[in-house]
């Protein structure tokens, strides 16, 4: 043999033994999270060149496409801006008599979520997962458990962070679960992923629940986890089965899960190190609540 | 050396490319052949340790548990080293199952993990890039005889 050194089962055993006790620390001890995010430094060029061919593309339609159909979006976008601001004139009355009737109930003032624009630059290779890889890290204020959602509703939260990249777990993986609250009546059920990107499954609803296809989900607030008020999902099916103890209802998440480039992640913490790439502005869930 | 790790690395590049979930399922595990190759070409340069670094990378760029990779990888390139003289003088067909059955045996231990931890298929369907592999074994095999000649990496 050509092997010089300990021999090869000795080597086997080395390594076995350390990934088990790599396994064993990363899915007891909460600390092996710094361990990894500092690790994960190393991997992320790799991370942005994998990325590399779809900024490329994104640039070269943008830098080559023809006069007539920047035209065509400018007057779409401005169309859009103009409908989201007559909404948003309505929206400014009925937040101001929002407040003022809490005013009136002595209740306390809603925040105003602030957010951090981040771009979705990998998906997760593994058909098991529903993962998401983000452009903001540490430095830019995110940590885990943050809050992400994008145009339409709620999209996950941060689960991992490492310096300049976070990884966002879907709210469709199996090991997400969020707080709902219907939005037509205030019952709370906790919605849970299914596996499938386009499915949410809502656990422990009993049989008497009033609860029917076309129900609005919104975030709760209650875990403390997600703040209060966007948008999660849409009922698609409830389904009562006489031999069981709760109805089974599944619903239609209302972000694009699969699809967004562009994610908000909310409440980010103070930058370490503020660059003026990040774009930041602030979002009050009212106005999402009602779209 | 140089061209050792290129290939580890493109092949990383390979592995996390974003596709759609149809082909995710059936994706060829690119990573571990490469690691299956070098360990039957050179069983001197590379070997187990490799096969665990080459893990981690892939755990970090996953998401998955830190060793869950390092662990199958390590347990491949050990079969490999086993394996690499009789390897050698296998027919391409031959070898192309050979190369499946280890690629079903990483598989199989990722699942382990898998199951262990979180949730896994629950289907047999997950062996799928073993077989979309071992399809196309032969001629990654050519091709990487081809840089391995040409960069004359002894």
């Amino acid at each position: 043999m050509f092997v010089k050194g300990p021999s090869l089962g000795l080597r086997l055993l080395a390594c076995l033994v350390l990934s088990l006790a790599l396994m064993f620390s990363d899915y007891r001890y909460q600390h092996m999270d710094q361990v990894r995010s500092f690790l994960t430094v190393a991997v992320t060029p790799l991370q942005w060149a994998v990325d590399l061919p779809n900024r490329l593309w994104s640039w070269g339609a943008a830098t080559f496409s023809d006069r007539n159909a920047l035209l065509a979006e400018n007057a779409l976008l401005k169309e859009q801006a103009l409908q989201l601001s007559s909404k948003n004139q309505r929206m400014a009355y009925l937040i101001a008599e929002n407040l003022r009737l809490r005013e009136l109930l002595n209740a306390k003032k809603p925040n105003k979520d602030r957010f951090l624009l981040g771009e979705v630059i990998g998906l997760d290779a593994d058909a098991f997962t529903h993962q998401v890889l983000v452009n903001r890290g540490r430095r830019d204020g995110v940590y885990e458990g943050q809050a992400v959602v994008d145009a339409l509703g709620l999209m996950g939260q941060v689960v991992s962070v490492s310096t300049y990249t976070s990884r966002v777990l879907l709210a469709a993986d199996t090991a997400h679960a969020v707080p709902v609250l219907i939005n037509r009546n205030g019952f709370r059920v906790i919605a849970i992923g299914s596996g499938q990107v386009d499915e949410l499954m809502l656990s422990h609803v009993p049989d008497t629940a009033d609860i029917r296809a076309g129900d609005l989900l919104v975030t709760s607030g209650l875990a403390g986890r997600f703040p209060k008020g966007y948008p999660v999902a849409e009922v698609s099916t409830v389904r009562h089965e006489p031999g069981k103890p709760f109805a089974t209802v599944s619903a239609r998440p209302l972000a694009q899960l699969e699809r967004s480039r562009y994610v908000l992640m909310l409440n980010p913490l103070e930058a370490t190190d503020n660059t003026d790439l990040s774009v930041t502005g602030s979002v009050s869930p009212e106005t999402k609540a009602q779209e | 050396m140089f061209v050792i790790l290129f290939t580890f690395v493109f092949a990383l590049l390979l592995a996390a490319m974003p596709l759609p979930d149809t082909f995710l399922w059936a994706q060829p595990e690119w990573a571990t052949m490469v690691l299956i190759y070098w360990c039957i070409a050179l069983p001197h340069r590379v070997g187990v340790l490799a096969g665990f670094f080459l893990g981690l990378c892939m755990d970090l760029l996953d998401g998955s548990l830190l060793g869950q990779n390092a662990m199958a990888m390590s347990v491949i390139a050990y079969v490999a080293l086993l394996l690499y003289q009789r390897m050698r003088n296998y027919g391409a067909l031959q070898q192309a199952l050979m190369v499946g059955l280890l690629i079903s045996i990483s598989l199989l231990i990722f699942q382990w993990v898998q199951n262990l931890t979180s949730v896994a298929a629950d289907t047999l369907a997950f062996l799928l890039p073993a077989v979309t592999s071992m399809l196309l074994w032969p001629w990654f095999f050519i091709g990487m005889r081809t840089i391995r000649r040409r960069f004359q990496i002894h």
